[in-house]
């Protein structure tokens, strides 16, 4: 196997063993969305009517519970430090634990949209959309928290500081991640920009998380 | 081959650590590193692994692979055993295996530290000694000419201090070299380089 094959099969299996964030995620998300209909009331045009957003939320802080271990548990263990020290370039070693993370978090949560739908009495085209768009958005969610969590291992203050960094940064993927599951006549430009921002997240992400923790040798 | 260092010097929260440090080895020789604690042992070969960044000063590897800088042609061995508790023995030690780019085969890597038998137990029921051995099993595993050790034989018994010996022994008898950061005997014939004060 190939380094970074290799580093690819270890973190999918980390993440679906005992004590593995695959589950943690999954789960998270279910709980949130049942809780909306609970909080918010059995008023079914209004549960439609905001659905899509509370999904996108729900997947937004399922992503995030797990970003926090991504750098910090091989940095405890003393296997960050052979990552830096390795012959695979750091940018892609870190693009390859934001596929593992993405793979065992973001694409379940794509997965189990469609019973939450009903749970939030989503018609079936806007649960497709709703699906589409988190397909489209959660690798963006990944990449912009990965950058969070290689600085929060810099700077070794642990994942408290992880929401606070990467929150903000989500803005634009959460408001046209919802304008593309609305199904209103936008949504097409949506999901445009909605890609575009993935693309960018994909190309950047990496690098300025393989800069963070490079900086953090100091 | 030839590792040389002169003028190291190590800065750390605005402390010096050391100043001024150098030293020569060649192919077959061990460098023990000693001195007190917070003399810099540890930052010596964390700088040699850049880990950290040298102040001032330079590292070279002579008629190494031009193509690889210092730390990619090194085994580093901190304080930290690099494992997954929830992976088994055999799984952590493939994983290090084929992301430091290939070699022995994990079976047998795991006979030379003393470990098998023990493959497919997960990491997390070692004790640390068995630790220890599985993290040094990669050093066996994969080939790298510079061994960056830092305190190996903790937590090690009698018989796996022996057995690392004999490893080091043989590695320097394949041409390695090895610098070790150490309070006690490594029981092979070292040079030594002195860290902080001299009592």
């Amino acid at each position: 196997m190939t380094p970074l094959s290799a580093l690819l099969v270890r973190d999918m299996r980390l993440a679906v063993r005992i004590g593995g964030g695959a589950l943690m995620g999954v789960l998270f998300f279910l709980i949130v969305v049942t809780l909306v209909p609970l909080a918010v009331g059995p008023d079914l045009a209004q549960l439609r009517r905001i659905g899509p957003a509370m999904l996108w939320l729900g997947a937004l802080l399922a992503s995030l519970l797990t970003l926090d271990r991504l750098f910090a548990a091989d940095q405890e263990d003393g296997s960050l430090d052979l990552m830096l020290m390795g012959r695979a370039p750091l940018e892609l070693v870190v693009l390859v634990k934001a596929a593992a993370h993405w793979i065992t978090t973001g694409l379940p949560l794509v997965i189990v949209t469609p019973l939450l739908g009903l749970f939030l009495n989503l018609e079936p085209g806007a649960i497709a959309a709703v699906a589409l768009a988190l397909l489209i958005g959660t690798p963006a969610l990944t990449c912009i928290g990965l950058v969070g969590a290689a600085l929060s291992v810099a700077l070794r203050r642990g994942g408290l500081l992880l929401p606070v960094l990467v929150l903000p940064l989500t803005v634009p993927v959460l408001i046209f991640g919802v304008a593309a599951a609305s199904g209103e006549a936008s949504s097409g430009t949506a999901f445009m920009i909605l890609g575009a921002l993935t693309l960018m997240s994909l190309v950047l992400g990496p690098f300025a998380a393989a800069a963070a923790l490079r900086h953090g040798l100091e | 081959m030839r590792l040389s260092a002169s003028g190291l010097t190590c800065i750390r929260g605005m402390r010096v650590v050391f100043e001024n440090i150098g030293f020569e080895l060649s192919t077959g020789e061990v460098m023990t590193v000693i001195g007190p604690n917070g003399a810099g042992k540890s930052s010596l070969l964390r700088l040699m692994a850049g880990l950290i960044r040298a102040s001032a000063g330079r590292i070279e590897l002579e008629a190494g692979d031009s193509d690889l800088s210092l730390p990619e042609q090194a085994h580093y061995q901190g304080h930290l055993d690099p494992l997954k508790a929830s992976l088994t023995v055999a799984e952590n030690l493939a994983f290090w295996t084929s992301y430091l780019g290939g070699g022995l085969g994990a079976e047998a890597a795991l006979v030379a530290i003393g470990l098998e038998g023990l493959a497919d137990l997960p990491a997390a029921y070692l004790s640390a000694g068995q630790r220890r051995r599985l993290s040094l099993a990669r050093l066996v595993a994969v080939q790298r000419p510079v061994w960056l050790l830092d305190e190996p034989t903790s937590a090690l018994d009698a018989a796996g201090q022996a057995r690392l010996a004999e490893l080091m022994r043989d590695h320097l008898a394949g041409g390695g070299m090895i610098v070790a950061a150490t309070h006690g005997p490594l029981g092979i014939e070292a040079k030594e380089l002195r860290l902080g004060r001299v009592a």
